[in-house]
């Protein structure tokens, strides 16, 4: 080795120089391979997803224990290992005899660090609270006015554009939605409203059908376009090839669950909007469908199935 | 004084210039700190591939000061923003260069970043004693990604708002944290006004702070440690020199010349002559 270590010119280097790596190890490639199959067991099948994620943790672990094994226990050559272990033994006897001592310069330099650590946080605590905390804070969705109830004919579609936070510049906070009115129900209308939102990453879809004359209803929420839609197939979106059907439930292409519907109200013959919820599937049709409604989620979460645990509900948004 | 004398002209002149250099080398150092940076020593065998780290810097710095030129013309308002980049584009004087320039020089700080990071790598420039500058470079990508996130939103045009709802959701899939990341990015439950205002002050103020001052520690960590020498480099023999003297780093992945153990077999000893 003595050759290999000298410098070009000739000089000879320092024995301590030897470059200090940890040993080689082989248990990363069988922990990629753990995580490899976890990944694709997510998609597959859950069995595969389990042993993927087992054999991760493991060799995870022996990863960790091979690489952190120097610093746990300190490198013990054969010759130099009693007498260092001595050696420290006996400092650590000298340390347990003698009380340890706070001298005033320790006590003053901890404290000059406690009181700057102390005024920094004054400071930038409430600073990082106003930058995360407004997002979190008084969230919700207004009540939307959509006009008289005579606009929704039986049985059709409608798709109604309209304003749904009045605090946005114009067209900002412009939203659409879907509404069929489904006619009485028990004595009660029954309406479907169906946010166009797609479910997969939030692209706007389109209804394929064929689009009547828009007519614009004035109403207390602000102006609400109305277009009634004739012959609707479903819904399809124009980013990645979601499709749904008039339910609202996915026939193809990635969407993870159905799309959102809003909660509905009728005032002096006024439909009005409410909250909207989400939607893990539709079975039945029109006034006798059975809509699995769950908290509102953002696009692509799950709401229902194994998978719902990695998103926890949105708590701040009542 | 075997040469020839200068003349007192040319003496005078001089002191002129020297006179100011040496009045600021006398109270900070500085001179000397800038000759130390530009003439240190490198490895011989060093060639273009090593320029690919000062030409991302070099990058980095044109978006630097474009941007900070079209902050002085652009509205982060969701009613203002499409028009003053129309504006800028479209009216002011040599806007549109300083816009295109900062535009396509985003890409080109991306593909340079991409460029120097598979120099290091093939290199083994990422192994000891550099394996921190490995890690703070892994940072430095990240945030750059990071900028071209939220500055692909600032145009609001309809690619920069449907791209941003896209990019907004995909985080807000990422397990546990998606639900939080999500709104915290929008600012709220919805996109809008807070969303546009956010994305600019994370754009120009508060990741270029971080990668300022992650760029300027990866730079002084460079000079530190010296560059590593080409894989195909003879002579040293696998190990290359710190600059400072405090050992030896391995080199790259590839050793151009097998070595053995310098002595040749025989069936009467087991030791290697040194």
């Amino acid at each position: 080795m003595a050759d290999e270590l000298e410098r070009p010119g000739g000089e000879p280097v320092e024995h301590e120089a030897e470059p200090h790596l940890p040993a080689p190890t082989i248990w990363p490639f069988a922990f990629a391979a753990g995580i490899t199959l976890l990944l694709i067991g997510l998609i597959v099948n859950w069995l595969l997803a389990a042993i993927g994620g087992a054999v991760a943790v493991i060799f995870g672990f022996l990863w960790i224990r091979d690489a952190t094994r120097e610093v746990r226990r300190p490198v013990a050559e054969p010759e130099p290992a009693e007498p260092v272990s001595e050696v420290v033994a006996e400092e650590e006897e000298e340390a347990e005899e003698e009380p340890e001592r706070y001298p005033r310069s320790v006590f003053l330099e901890l404290s000059t660090l406690g009181i700057g650590a102390a005024i920094g946080g004054l400071v930038t605590l409430p600073a990082i609270g106003f930058m995360v905390a407004p997002a979190f804070v008084d969230q919700g969705y207004d009540d939307v006015d959509l006009g008289p109830l005579t606009n929704f004919p039986a049985n059709q579609w409608v798709t109604a554009t309209f304003v749904s936070a009045a605090d946005e510049p114009p067209d900002v906070g412009r939203r659409t939605t879907f509404v069929r009115n489904n006619g009485l129900a028990n004595g009660v209308p029954s309406i479907t409203i169906i946010s166009n939102r797609c479910v997969h990453m939030g692209c706007p879809t389109q209804p394929g059908g064929l689009l009547q004359r828009p007519q614009e209803v004035n109403t207390e929420s602000g102006a609400v376009r109305l277009i009634v839609t004739q012959g609707l197939s479903g819904f399809t979106c124009p980013c990645h090839g979601g499709a749904y059907d008039t339910e609202g439930n996915r026939t193809a292409g990635p969407p993870v669950r159905a799309l959102d519907r809003y909660q509905y109200s009728i005032r002096n013959g006024n439909l009005i909007l409410g909250k909207p919820y989400s939607v893990s599937h539709v079975t039945g049709e029109g006034a006798e469908a059975e809509v699995h409604a769950y908290k509102l989620a953002d696009p692509g979460q799950h709401v229902d199935g194994p998978e719902q645990v990695f998103y926890p509900p949105k708590f701040w948004i009542p | 004084m075997a040469r020839a004398r200068k003349s007192p002209r040319r003496q005078k002149l001089e002191a002129l210039v020297l006179a100011p250099i040496n009045w600021l080398e006398e109270r900070s150092g500085l001179v000397g700190a800038v000759k130390y940076f530009l003439f240190r020593r490198v490895a011989p065998e060093s060639n273009w591939f090593h320029t690919l780290g000062s030409a991302t810097l070099t990058a980095f710095l044109v978006q630097l000061v474009t941007g900070v030129i079209l902050a002085m013309y652009y509205k982060p308002a969701p009613d203002e923003a499409y028009a003053s980049i129309q504006k800028i584009t479209n009216e002011l004087t040599l806007g549109w260069l300083v816009r295109g320039m900062h535009r396509w020089g985003a890409s080109v700080f991306i593909i340079l970043l991409f460029l120097h990071m598979g120099r290091v790598f093939l290199f083994g420039a990422y192994k000891y004693p550099r394996e921190l500058n490995w890690l703070i470079g892994v940072i430095l990508l990240t945030l750059a990604l990071a900028e071209g996130l939220t500055g692909y939103l600032l145009p609001w045009d309809q690619t920069a708002y449907w791209a941003t709802v896209v990019a907004i959701n995909i985080n807000a899939n990422a397990p546990i944290v998606g639900p939080f990341l999500g709104d915290f990015l929008r600012g709220g439950a919805e996109i809008g006004e807070d969303t546009l205002a956010r994305f600019y002050s994370l754009h120009m103020l508060v990741i270029p702070g971080g990668l300022i001052s992650l760029i300027t520690l990866h730079v002084y960590l460079v000079i530190r440690l010296g560059v590593t020498e080409p894989p195909w480099t003879r002579g040293a023999g696998g190990y290359d020199f710190v600059e400072d003297g405090r050992g030896p780093a391995r080199r790259g992945l590839v050793a151009p010349r097998p070595r053995g153990n310098g002595s040749m077999g025989s069936p009467t000893r087991t030791e290697v002559e040194r």
